[in-house]
């Protein structure tokens, strides 16, 4: 393994080889590109040292961020539930390989020690495990037949509200991350996703595994660079279903919530996000919708 | 008396009597458990049918709107927050058998206000809205076990704006989920059908619960702005236009009040070539015509299959022509008044802009009544799928017929809309049937039915149709805390 993944080395002994650096990009409709922009921007460790530069995601990669989910969208809302679970669940899978990895950008992106990186690892590949069970259970946990007082036939399920533009956490650059993504996914949602502005790394390495985790391209896509030239342009798409302000401080939720409401968003914007905690099924609810079918009884 | 002159044969007149429905001279708001005249404007409620006043109101003005939710406050953390659900329950049940024992005189009383045949206010609006209290009622006590956590909590004080198309299911549809959580509730009925919510707050306070713990205050727009502007309120819940559900939805942003909206509709009622033809029609019928229309869920497209456009379109006007319209108190009555001039000129204005762009129109051999609010069953065919009456809710009994080809051409049709409330199927092919459902993006999908309501069944919308869903165990979510 590279000594210092996610760094640079600044120089090389004269017997050590040159490490190849990454270029870290965005993930849209399955690529990697650049932004069609041309910008990128520095990012630095806690301590200000230059670890990369990142792709600066401009209006036009959100759109076409939106229009590849869009596109994704029928085949991933429509793949069977049991599908749907194997594929996040090997995104786990692919996360694990690269423990080492994660662990280095984690130290790096976030400064701390090791140890805690590794806890934030382990919990990110276990948050996939989670969601990934949930997958077919969940249709059977919050749907089921209602008794309507007639000759009728009559049951409820939930759907998957459509293309969910997030705000990711901006501390957590990892298992916050993999917190509200995951969930939004598991239900059959396509996502729009803004990284964490200052510690974008571990999620752009992040949709490498996505890329070799048999998620359809399109299903998720990332875009990094500045939150608040970013959000308020995925608050008032139109094509855009639901917006979750989980990475945005609560003193800049207003405008972006009433952007929403031109289009009648699903918002979520709460008060904390636990990572700790056992993830329950509230993130699962909030960007679902319930169908009720009738049908007749008759012969 | 009918107003089509070519039924086989003629009905005789059959009117309930209107001294049924025990009308006051005027009605008073109710607040903290006490009736008194609001401090807003004193306006008439008049009958739609015949455009006479039925009782003077006195609105409620922001001052009362801050008593109420005061009152409210009061009352969820006085009394009712602390009940036992066991107990909280017994209330509710009394309101759904006081409802059931005045059924007669609401029905009478709903149809006079509101404009509707008595049929539908007696066989729909009222005993779903006894049946709605005694649904939730039994929520009350087994809340840990819904599915929200072992022991979910209420709200606070819920804010709740209703509209003027089914004015007692709907106070029943917002209060009983509300109540059976554990919240207080302040409900404003819309300015023109006041009526019965006025008299369902008289049942409250026969039943003996809490003062403050519901709260009716008449009103206009403004009294609901000044509701939904109250600190106070820690849960809005509208049900109305998408127009103004957007504006609410904007003033509560990020604000952490809760918000549930069920709002506009355009929804496809979709007739496929090998459906029982006569059985689409009534569901046709049913779809577009129950209420005059003024149905969020109303089938308002008529999505039919090009090799049956003419059968059907020629069946339904067949059909159109034995409709009864006039009298809503009538029991023979099918179709009664527009609810207000305001909405009537709205009905006419979308129906002449259809005519504008092209759209052929269609009514039956129809005489209105001199006086009250009519407009006569309409059916556009030759519409495109862009015309202004194929996008945009008309609230009003105007079907709007577009055609398809193969299923996937209905499923993009179907969904080609902001909206996504409800939906109609009609096929004899049970996994069509299944893979429509599947593609619809509507919140109820109806197959080989349309319009049926039941408190058991979650009621409400995708897209800009609103979010939450009112009815069974999902109704409850939108009255507790979410879990963390």
């Amino acid at each position: 393994m590279p000594s210092k993944p996610a760094g640079r080395t600044r120089t090389a002994q004269p017997a050590e080889r040159v490490a190849v650096r990454k270029t870290y990009k965005l993930y849209i409709g399955g690529a990697f590109p650049r932004s069609e922009s041309g910008r990128s921007y520095p990012v630095t460790d806690p301590a200000g040292t230059l670890l990369a530069h990142a792709a600066q995601a401009s209006r036009k990669d959100l759109r076409d961020a939106v229009t590849a989910a869009r596109k994704a969208f029928a085949g991933w809302s429509r793949a069977t539930a049991y599908n749907r679970g194997q594929v996040l669940y090997r995104i786990a899978e692919m996360m694990e390989g690269r423990r080492e990895q994660f662990i280095a950008e984690i130290v790096a992106a976030e400064g701390g020690g090791a140890d805690a990186a590794a806890a934030q690892v382990d919990a990110a590949v276990d948050r996939w495990v989670w969601y990934a069970g949930w997958s077919d259970k969940y249709a059977q946990v919050v749907g089921g037949a209602n008794p309507v007082a007639g000759p009728y036939f009559n049951f409820s399920l939930p759907e998957p509200s459509g293309v969910v533009g997030i705000v990711a956490p901006q501390e957590s650059s990892l298992l916050g991350f993999v917190s509200v993504v995951a969930p939004a996914l598991t239900t059959g949602n396509t996502v729009v996703v803004v990284a964490s502005s200052q510690r974008p790394l571990p999620a752009v390495s992040l949709t490498e595994a996505l890329a070799t985790s048999d998620l359809p391209g399109g299903v998720l896509n990332l875009l990094t660079g500045s939150v608040d030239e970013l959000a308020p342009w995925l608050a008032s798409h139109r094509d855009v279903n639901c917006l979750d302000l989980t990475g945005v401080p609560a003193a800049d939720r207003v405008p972006l919530a009433q952007a929403a409401a031109d289009t009648v968003k699903r918002v979520l914007a709460p008060a904390t996000l636990d990572l700790a905690a056992e993830p329950g099924t509230s993130r699962l609810a909030a960007f679902v919708e319930t169908k009720t079918v009738w049908h007749p009884l008759g012969v | 008396m009918s107003a089509f002159d070519n039924t086989a044969f003629d009905y005789a007149p059959a009117p309930e009597s209107r001294a049924i429905a025990r009308l006051k001279p005027s009605y008073q708001i109710f607040v903290d458990g006490e009736f008194r005249d609001g401090r807003g404007e004193a306006v008439k409620t008049i009958n739609p049918a015949t455009e006479e006043p039925l009782a003077e109101v006195a609105e409620a003005n922001a001052a009362d709107v801050t008593d109420a939710v005061a009152a409210a406050r009061r009352a969820y953390e006085g009394s009712w927050s602390r009940l036992p659900g066991s107990e909280r329950s017994k209330y509710l049940f009394r309101i759904a058998r006081a409802i059931q024992e005045r059924g007669r005189e609401l029905a009478v009383l709903e149809s006079l206000d509101n404009g509707k045949p008595i049929k539908e206010s007696r066989d729909v609006d009222i005993p779903n809205a006894a049946a709605h209290f005694f649904y939730y009622a039994g929520w009350a006590d087994k809340l840990g076990y819904a599915g929200f956590g072992p022991n979910p909590r209420p709200i606070g004080v819920a804010g709740q704006i209703i509209p003027w198309n089914f004015p007692l299911l709907m106070a029943a549809w917002k209060i009983a989920p509300a109540l059976a959580t554990g919240n207080t509730v302040v409900l404003k009925p819309a300015e023109t059908t006041p009526l019965t919510a006025l008299t369902l707050a008289e049942i409250i306070a026969e039943c003996d619960l809490p003062p403050g713990v519901v709260n009716v205050l008449a009103g206009g727009p403004e009294v609901g702005q000044a509701l939904v502007e109250e600190p106070g309120v820690d849960k809005l819940a509208f049900t109305g236009s998408t127009a103004v559900g957007k504006q609410l939805q904007r003033s509560v942003a990020a604000s952490g009040k809760r918000l549930s909206l069920e709002l506009g509709g355009k929804a496809a009622n979709i007739v496929f070539d090998d459906a029982a033809i006569d059985q689409a029609v009534e569901g046709i019928v049913t779809g577009i015509f129950f209420n005059q229309g003024h149905v969020c869920c109303a089938g308002s497209r008529l999505l039919v299959q090009e090799s049956v456009h003419d059968e059907v379109v020629s069946a339904l006007q067949d059909r159109l022509q034995t409709l009864r319209l006039g009298d809503p108190l009538d029991k023979n009555t099918d179709i009664g008044a527009i609810n207000s001039a305001v909405q009537l000129a709205r009905v006419r204005e979308l129906a002449d802009v259809g005519e504008a762009e092209g759209a052929t129109r269609w009514s039956p051999a129809c005489t209105l009544p001199d006086r009250g609010f009519w407009f006569p069953p309409t059916v556009f065919t030759g519409a495109s799928q862009a015309s202004r009456i194929a996008q945009e809710e008309i609230f009003g009994p105007v079907l709007t017929v577009l055609t398809f080809r193969t299923p996937q051409e209905a499923v993009d049709k179907a969904n080609n809309t902001p909206y996504g409330l409800s939906a109609g199927v009609w096929t004899e092919k049970g996994s069509r049937i299944l893979w429509m459902a599947n593609r619809l993006r509507a919140g109820v999908v109806w197959a080989n039915t349309f319009n049926r309501f039941d408190p058991v069944s979650p009621f409400g919308g995708y897209g800009e149709s609103g979010f939450g869903r009112e009815g069974g165990r999902h109704g409850l979510a939108a009255y507790l805390e979410s879990e963390a």
